[in-house]
């Protein structure tokens, strides 16, 4: 999807690591899960949360939990929404839906992307998709809508 | 018998299921609990700095709220034995209701569909009031009854 506000285009590939640090230094959960933006676009953005023992569900097969692919997930939605906007508008998830295709393998990174479907006043539909190897190989597919405009300022 | 379905089955006699909770790395790190009495399972999570995803709020980030969620419904099918073996989740989706505040968050699912292969599980999360849910949480989670696989 094209700019149509007239303005320039930014450049993302320029801004990525400002983009990558401020996920971290104003989300102080991104900080704590290691979370990375490796890929930014407007209203489409990569993130990963690099491997660790710490973030795994089932012990025995060392799955990383759920939680952790449904907090990337949203991580990366959220992202995906503010990189929509040339002023980053303050956001809250108002729903989301993770589907969990296979356990994730062990010891393997996990990446997630996520897109704006469509933006509206209120609300931006995102849609993502969580791999490990191989990103034609998903783990997880994500269905989620954000709210825009909510109180607080925006976290970044 | 491996040694987690092991512990589930020591959890079930005892009725001591917070050693188990420790023994999921993430649940552990996050440091949810679990309080089991009688039919009553109520997971919780403490508030933590490091928990935190809006910092101007400041709020609990979204995504931990939703593994609060996802792990109050497994641990409640784990603990009303409707599995012998850590449930998979299939699909789970989560409705964010209300900021959630720099305080304890709790969760209480309820079963509301018992399934041969698959169990339905609603959860709901709170901080001080239970009618107040900051979130709540449906999900399908494929189980393993006791006697099979």
């Amino acid at each position: 999807m094209t700019h149509d506000d007239g303005g320039p285009e930014m450049d993302f590939t320029a801004m990525l690591p400002m983009i990558d640090r401020a996920f971290r230094e104003n989300v102080p959960h991104n900080a704590a899960l290691g979370v990375q933006v490796v890929q930014a676009a407007r209203g489409r953005v990569t993130s990963k949360i690099p491997w660790a023992a710490h973030l795994v569900g089932n012990p025995e097969t060392e799955a990383l939990h759920g939680g952790v692919i449904t907090t990337l997930l949203d991580a990366a939605g959220g992202a995906a929404v503010f990189l929509w906007f040339r002023e980053i508008p303050s956001i809250a998830t108002l729903d989301l839906r993770v589907d969990h295709l296979r356990p994730t393998p062990a010891r393997h990174d996990l990446f997630a992307s996520a897109e704006c479907v469509r933006v509206t006043r209120n609300v931006a539909f995102v849609r993502g998709v969580a791999w490990c190897e191989d990103p034609q190989n998903p783990v997880a597919t994500m269905t989620a809508t954000y709210m825009l405009g909510t109180r607080g300022r925006p976290v970044v | 018998m491996s040694a987690l379905t092991d512990r589930v089955a020591r959890a079930r006699d005892t009725g001591d299921w917070s050693a188990l909770a420790r023994e999921i790395p993430y649940a552990a790190w996050l440091g949810i609990t679990v309080d089991v009495q009688g039919d009553e399972v109520v997971v919780s999570l403490p508030h933590a700095p490091m928990h935190v995803g809006n910092a101007t709020l400041p709020a609990v980030h979204g995504g931990v709220v939703g593994a609060l969620l996802e792990h109050a419904a497994s641990l409640t099918l784990l603990v009303r034995a409707e599995t012998v073996v850590l449930p998979k989740t299939i699909t789970f989706t989560v409705d964010y209701l209300r900021s959630a505040r720099t305080v304890p968050t709790h969760a209480r699912a309820v079963i509301t569909r018992q399934g041969r292969r698959v169990s339905t599980v609603r959860v709901e999360a709170w901080q001080d009031d239970p009618a107040k849910p900051v979130a709540a949480g449906h999900g399908h989670f494929l189980v393993m009854r006791d006697g099979e696989g």
